[in-house]
């Protein structure tokens, strides 16, 4: 399958910065990083809402880089979480199980709440185990 | 008739009745004027009347002294906002587009912010100019009911092109709509009253420099 | 499902985990067009929601609206919505039909009378009622007893919206809107030819979540998805601004990626979301591709001028005019001066020249 860059290199020569919303996304995401560190809670932007250029969005993630976590699981398709280069700023990118994707967010956080084992899930397991022990 | 077909008509329909009149109306008068001609000058000509005539055309467009300190105002703001419209009007890129998908013509335009802030003091001078002529006693009182008119007309398509170049309060679709409209208010009004002063200045001068040329003396 | 069942356990029990739920919440505010911080006042109004029921008439249309929202194979976050309401009529994706489908119409109009969502695409005729009728009824008298009983009505559609292409000149149906005819319900617009599904979807979901109808903007459109023109969230905007333009499909502003507004966008007057919900799962929109908007989502779009021609210029043949105009304009003029030589010759034949005689008579 195409990268999203690809598709649009098709169509259009360059993918310089048209928009020029990239640079006010990474002020927007240093400001909430420095929320998170004075406790003032996360932050998510929803990607999908902005108007980018074909290119400015993988102009925005190659900035931000890799970080040390790249986690993937599943659930209603796949669903990537990356650690980016700069810890507390997470990519998290949603799948259908065609591997379409269906949201792309910006998670400034300790851990994107999706990566926790959730109370309810918990709780279904402990009495799964518990019947099976029985 | 929504939004979508009132856009339509005005650039239809409405356009073509607009440029008839426009066309014809100035067409006629101006040949009605030439036609009346002037009375053959039996005297021997002293001098050239198609150079006298030239030369008062350029020489009228500059204000004398005395003139300009009488009605300094009158003349500055004259020429800001004729220089205004000008660009306004022929130096704005949409317009040169629409100039050239008509008529094929097209020619180099000034970058869009420019013209923005020339409409801005067009319209301030334009204000100011309405003020002066209420104002002052004398220019009252030459007024009537024409003159106001085609000061509304002249303003009108300004003020509708700058909402609708920053879309304030209504659609889009209507802000365009209306500025058309407005400007072909503009040109169904043109041939009869003194917005003919467009064509009829230059000839008017052409005129009296041509009178004062025949005479070998300066108008 | 049974018609009780919260969305909740209806998920839970198709083996969506919690963790999925989420997911599910965060795409949805995503679709909706809400912040992503309200995900967790949505996760808490969906898990515990009812399932609406939803009847769905289709009347003069092509269809392309609901395979919009169907066309995908796999469960989507649309598809998941979607059946997380109880659908009781469609008769494109029914099994039943009909005596029987009616039936079921009519049963579910009966029991969910005052509270079933009713969704409709495609214009009405209101000429002769024979050009469409679904088991011998009439779609105006269809949608007038199925409009009764509805919490509020979902125009799907530019067609159901504003009569789109049926209603298009010379209407020979006399074609109209579904707000053409019913005046006192809740009435959504969704228009879009077809309209993108995340809307479709997300309007679903917002009357799910809130048992609310979203903010609309005057043309009873949702603010969250039509609010802003594809022009002002276009990523060739600054073209525009800079006057570079595309002249032609294949010439070198094409090629740039240039403003397509002189090959007719219609951008600049047509709201939607395009620009940035996109089509295809994300993938891109029109003006990405290349080609100019064609306003598919405004009143009266196909009546709108060619596709191909920039919005302000002039539908009608100007130079012409002008021509001719030029022509008459002489004719006049000419028959004008010679009325007023005429008048000044008159005038000096009159003229009778005073002399003293005259005026020692006066005395
Ligand atoms: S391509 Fe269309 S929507 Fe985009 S900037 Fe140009 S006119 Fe506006």
């Amino acid at each position: 399958m195409q990268t999203e860059l690809e598709t649009a290199m098709l169509n259009v020569e360059l993918g310089d910065e048209l928009t020029y919303n990239v640079k006010p996304l990474l002020h927007e995401i240093r400001h909430a990083l420095a929320k998170l560190l004075n406790d003032e809670g996360p932050t998510v932007i929803d990607l999908r809402s902005l108007p980018l250029a074909p290119g400015e969005e993988e102009k925005l993630l190659n900035t931000l880089g890799h970080g040390e976590v790249h986690a993937s699981l599943n659930a209603l398709g796949p669903t990537e979480v990356v650690e980016t280069g700069y810890p507390g700023v997470w990519v998290v990118l949603h799948y259908n199980t065609d591997r379409e994707v269906i949201g792309k967010f910006i998670e400034v956080c300790d851990i994107p709440d999706l990566l926790r084992s959730q109370q309810d899930d918990i709780r279904e397991g402990l009495e799964q185990l518990q019947s099976g022990l029985a | 008739m929504t939004e979508t077909e009132f856009l339509l008509w005005v650039r239809g329909p409405a356009l073509q009745i607009a440029t008839i009149v426009f066309v014809l109306g100035i067409v006629a008068r101006i040949l009605q004027m030439v036609m009346l001609g002037r009375k053959a000058n039996l005297a021997e000509a002293r001098g050239s009347a198609l150079a006298g005539g030239l030369r008062t055309m350029v020489t009228r467009s500059v204000p004398d002294k005395g003139t300009f300190q009488r009605s300094t105002f009158t003349i500055v703001s004259g020429y800001i906002f004729h220089i205004g419209l000008f660009v306004t009007i022929f130096l704005f890129a949409p317009h040169i587009l629409l100039v050239d998908e008509v008529f094929g013509l097209s020619w180099p335009a000034l970058p869009t912010p420019v013209v923005d802030a020339t409409a801005v003091v067009t319209i301030i001078t334009l204000l100011a100019v309405l003020i002066h002529r209420l104002k002052d006693p004398v220019m009252r009182f030459l007024s009537g009911f024409s003159d106001y008119l085609v000061w509304l007309v002249t303003f009108l398509p300004l003020l509708t092109g700058y909402i609708a170049f920053h879309r304030i309060g209504l659609s889009p679709t209507m802000l365009i709509a209306l500025h058309i409209l407005s400007v072909e208010l503009l040109m169904v009004l043109f041939p009869f009253t003194k917005l003919m002063h467009t064509f009829s200045l230059f000839i008017a001068r052409y005129y009296n420099g041509a009178i004062a040329g025949y005479k070998g003396v300066h108008s | 499902m049974s018609k009780d069942e919260t969305l909740g356990e209806a998920l839970r029990r198709q083996g969506v985990t919690r963790r999925g739920f989420l997911k599910f919440c965060a795409a949805t505010a995503s679709m909706m067009a809400l912040p992503p911080s309200m995900v967790p006042v949505i996760a808490a109004a969906l898990e515990s929601a009812r399932r609406p029921s939803v009847i769905w008439l289709s009347f003069q249309e092509c269809t392309g609206c609901t395979e919009s929202l169907t066309r995908s194979h796999s469960p989507t976050v649309e598809g998941l919505i979607f059946d997380s309401i109880s659908l009781d009529y469609h008769h494109t994706l029914q099994a039943a039909s009909g005596s029987a489908a009616e039936a079921a119409r009519e049963t579910a109009m009966e029991e969910n009378h005052g509270k079933y969502i009713l969704v409709v695409d495609g214009s009405i005729p209101t000429d002769n009622p024979g050009y469409s009728t679904i088991a011998g009824i009439s779609n105006r008298d269809m949608l007038e007893e199925a409009a009764k009983g509805a919490a509020a009505i979902v125009s799907v559609g530019t067609c159901a919206a504003f009569g789109g292409i049926p209603a298009a000149k010379p209407n020979p149906t006399g074609a109209v809107s579904v707000s053409d005819l019913v005046h006192d319900k809740p009435i959504i617009n969704v228009p879009g030819c077809p309209p993108i599904p995340v809307v479709i979807t997300g309007v679903l979901a917002h009357y799910l979540t809130f048992g609310t109808i979203p903010e609309l903007d005057d043309l009873k459109r949702p603010k969250a998805y039509y609010g802003k023109s594809i022009h002002d969230r276009c990523y060739r905007r600054p073209f525009y601004d800079k006057g570079l333009f595309a002249e032609t499909f294949d010439d070198e502003g094409a090629r740039k990626g240039w403003c397509l507004y002189k090959l007719g966008c219609k951008g600049p007057t047509t709201y939607n979301a395009c620009a940035t919900v996109k089509w295809n799962e994300g993938t891109s929109f029109p003006i990405e591709s290349g080609h100019p908007c064609l306003g598919c989502s405004e009143p009266g779009f196909w009546d709108g001028g060619s596709f191909y021609s920039a919005i302000s210029t002039p539908t009608e043949d100007i130079p012409k005019a002008a021509v001719y105009a030029v022509g008459a304009g002489a004719a006049a003029g000419v028959a004008l001066g010679a009325m007023n030589r005429a008048k000044k010759q008159k005038s000096v034949d009159a003229h009778e020249k005073v002399t003293i005689d005259d005026l020692d008579k006066e005395k």
